[in-house]
């Protein structure tokens, strides 16, 4: 057994970092979706009522985040450590973008004149900080030049068309979920727009998972080769089968004025979109060449984490869904504690 | 200097952003525990001054709160986008830990908080004091961690290296390495005086201009009961912590002490300029041998000075020097504030002293500035090393062109500039409005039927 653990403990940290990095994508999405949507929204009242209905589960949201970022370090720090460098300037622009979404949340109901400020901030804060996760992801994909465990590329190499395109399909996946949450979350007025807000984000979010499936093999012959090499391309098919399937749900959802199935449709497009990068780039944590084998950690300070993960991780969970739980049901537009 | 050395950018951004981030953490660390005491309180009496405190606080909690979730989570990825040589070499030791605070602490946070905030009217009663005690927990383990990691960066243990990497060898030496335990004391109990002197200030400021005379009462009663006995305290710990450092870091030691030539007894100096090309200070003015004394315990004790390390190894001296200086200072100001303040209120003088009262309104920074000069001390000190005698400062920065860093140094400035001014001046305002004529609240044991649940919490805007 121990002298499998160099080979088990990388995989088991994968899966973990798997689901924190899509629990954040999953949770923040919505709420960052929010502030995409804000400046479409057709009222004073409307923004009210989206921030919330967010207001009382961001941080938690955002928390994912800080998860993923300190467990790459832990379970995986050669990948954290040429990354983070490689994606300097999205990286510091996602955290900007961040800081003024997040501040805006308190900010805005102080402010009386300046309202309009923070309404700015926290849309523009939320655009670039979505468009620069959706950038960094594109620019993950495309790989990065590594030579003795360290970044060895440019400041630059992450700006291409395709890792820019990423940042529009997350923007659009963003603004999917975000639409499909406040379907469960509004009422009259904002309802109706919401369900429109779906139906565009969804057409968007199919058009950009198209295109984004046919480009990522072009980025390397060794993704092209895992999906359509024979006897893959069979086993494989179903992926982007359920896929179609999920936005023909979707859109009959939408047009049934469905509470939660919009949302939950929206959550599996997610899945089967992750699950196709993983498919793309698996056993490679800094595509093309360091492998979570290679960048894993001492197995001694991966058992240390993952003592404390396995209770704790669901502990966090339990309390997230009592957390939204507690907040269930239409956001009033005078809840809050303002 | 402005060719943009991604070294020196990289120490300025993160020095810049922690010491805007620590703020925070500094001022709600205390402020969650007092809520919690309030929250108790008020549930217990139904008094409504408890209740219009909580309340207000709570406001001023959750903006300062957001400004540190905020800046930390900054810091979590700047570690990698600016020291990834660090992260790459010590990741080992510098990862779990850092993870551990997450789980156990920022996810506690992040979704108790939420019930704080917005769900007085969703959850009973009691839930809701679980759910604030809950969120100051989790600054306190918040602490733990991040104090285990900074700690073990000053003075390493449970570890050894293999092919320029750093491996564990003892996790429990690592978190409660030798400085671990001073060095948690030591900020938990800045945070508490940090808050203490804050509500202090604004309870004494209300009393002053003659208005919520009750509840300035209570804000100023339950400060100085804090920060009466934890000041002096404070000279203690931070004592004690000054000997773990003459045993662990004695370069960092000898600079905050001003301190040369290791043959002779050092005096305790009250002011000096350290001139470093020179090696010797200027204009000194000290009380012979009293460093010595502290240090060693001896009048003639003799410790080692910075002579004793090659210049490549010691930190800048007199910034180490005169931020050391800055926070002993306003500690015995704090201690004799505490101790003052306690001779009043036994006196029953405490609330008609003018002097006193202005002399806390004045103080209600201190406790900032001593925990920035404090981390300037510690962080300063321990240069030219990031990890203590394993890895230097500038062995650890990242491969990012000089202009990336200088983007993102300038950007932050301009963001938290206007961040911090808003915050500031929202929670001034908040300040300034004070206690409004709010209709008692039902009790605590109602706020569960549906009536109360109908009710909007507040009325503050």
């Amino acid at each position: 057994m121990v002298e499998h653990l160099p080979i088990i403990l990388p995989l088991i940290w994968a899966v973990i970092l798997a689901l924190a990095v899509f629990m954040y994508v999953l949770l923040d999405g919505f709420d960052l979706g929010l502030g995409i949507l804000f400046p479409l929204a057709p009222s004073h009242e409307a923004r009210d009522q989206m921030m919330i209905s967010v207001a009382p589960v961001w941080d938690g949201n955002e928390t994912w985040l800080v998860l993923g970022g300190a467990g790459l370090l832990a379970a995986f720090p050669q990948a954290y450590s040429v990354m983070l460098p490689a994606l300097y300037i999205p990286l510091i622009l996602m955290l900007i973008g961040l800081i003024l979404r997040g501040v805006a949340f308190e900010f805005r109901f102080r402010a009386s004149t300046s309202r309009w400020l923070w309404d700015v901030a926290f849309c523009a804060g939320s655009v670039t900080a979505a468009f620069m996760q959706g950038v960094s992801l594109g620019a993950f994909i495309q790989g990065f030049t590594v030579v003795d465990r360290a970044f060895a590329g440019g400041a630059f190499d992450w700006l291409t068309p395709f890792a820019l395109f990423c940042g529009l399909a997350v923007l659009a996946g963003y603004a999917l979920l975000a639409a499909g949450w406040l379907i469960i979350k509004a009422e009259d007025a904002v309802l109706d727009w919401a369900y429109r807000c779906a139906r565009s984000a969804l057409i968007a979010v199919a058009a950009a998972l198209v295109i984004v499936s046919l480009w990522t093999p072009l980025q390397h012959p060794a993704i092209a080769l895992r999906w359509f090499a024979w006897p893959n391309i069979l086993m494989l098919s179903p992926v982007p089968l359920a896929a179609a399937l999920t936005v023909l749900a979707a859109w009959r959802a939408l047009a049934a004025r469905s509470t939660y199935l919009p949302f939950l449709l929206a959550v599996v497009l997610f899945v089967l979109a992750y699950a196709g990068l993983g498919i793309s780039l698996f056993p490679y944590i800094v595509p093309p060449s360091v492998s979570i084998w290679d960048a894993a950690a001492d197995p001694k300070s991966q058992i240390f984490l993952l003592y404390g993960t396995v209770p704790l991780l669901p502990i966090v969970l339990a309390y997230t869904a009592y957390n939204y739980y507690v907040f269930r049901g239409k956001t009033s537009a005078h809840g809050g504690y303002h | 200097m402005f060719d943009a050395d991604p070294l020196f950018l990289s120490r300025l951004q993160f020095a810049f952003t922690i010491s805007f981030h620590i703020l925070f953490p500094a001022f709600t660390i205390g402020l969650a525990a007092w809520l919690v005491v309030l929250e108790a309180l008020w549930l217990r009496t139904g008094r409504q001054v408890y209740r219009d405190l909580v309340v207000l606080w709570t406001k001023v909690f959750a903006i300062s709160f957001g400004m540190g979730v905020v800046s930390g989570v900054v810091l979590s990825y700047q570690f990698g986008t600016n020291w990834s040589r660090l992260t790459d070499i010590g990741g080992n030791v510098l990862g779990p830990l850092l993870s551990y605070e997450v789980m156990t602490a920022f996810f506690l946070e992040a979704s108790f908080l939420g019930i704080m905030l917005f769900g007085r009217d969703r959850v009973p009663g009691p839930v809701h004091f679980a759910a604030t005690a809950v969120v100051a927990l989790g600054t306190l383990i918040s602490a733990f961690w991040i104090l285990a990691a900074n700690s073990w960066m000053h003075t390493p243990a449970g570890y050894e290296i293999r092919d320029g990497i750093v491996y564990v060898t003892d996790w429990f030496k690592v978190v409660f390495n030798p400085s671990f335990p001073y060095r948690l004391t030591h900020m938990v109990a800045a945070a508490y005086l940090t808050t203490a002197f804050v509500i202090a200030a604004i309870g004494a400021w209300y009393h002053l201009k003659q208005r919520h005379d009750a509840h300035a009462r209570v804000m100023i009663g339950m400060a100085l009961s804090v920060f009466a006995w934890l000041a002096p305290l404070q000279i203690f710990i931070g004592d004690e912590h000054g000997l773990n450092v003459a045993k662990y870091q004695p370069a960092k030691l000898a600079a905050m002490e001003g301190h040369w030539e290791s043959d002779q007894p050092a005096p305790l100096l009250l002011f000096a300029w350290p001139d470093e090309a020179a090696e010797r200070n200027r204009l000194e003015i000290g009380i012979p041998n009293l460093a010595s004394l502290i240090i060693t315990h001896d009048l003639y004790g003799t410790f080692p000075g910075l002579k004793d390390f090659a210049p490549a190894d010691r930190p800048s001296v007199p910034i180490v020097f005169w931020a050391f200086r800055v926070m002993v200072g306003l500690g015995l100001l704090m201690a004799f504030a505490g101790l003052a303040g306690a001779w009043l209120w036994y006196r029953g003088r405490l609330f008609e002293t003018g002097w006193y009262l202005r002399l806390l309104v004045a103080m209600g920074p201190a406790g900032f500035i001593a925990v920035l000069a404090g981390w300037i001390t510690a962080e300063v000190g321990r240069q030219p090393w990031v990890v203590h005698g394993v890895l230097r400062t500038a062995d650890a920065v990242s491969p990012v062109p000089g202009g990336s860093v200088l983007t993102s140094l300038a950007l932050f400035v301009l963001v938290y500039g206007v961040v911090f001014g808003a915050g500031v001046y929202y929670i001034a305002r908040l300040i300034q409005g004070g206690f409004n004529d709010e209709p008692l609240r039902p009790t605590p044991d109602e706020s569960t039927d549906g009536d109360a649940l109908q009710r909007p919490m507040a009325a503050a805007e």
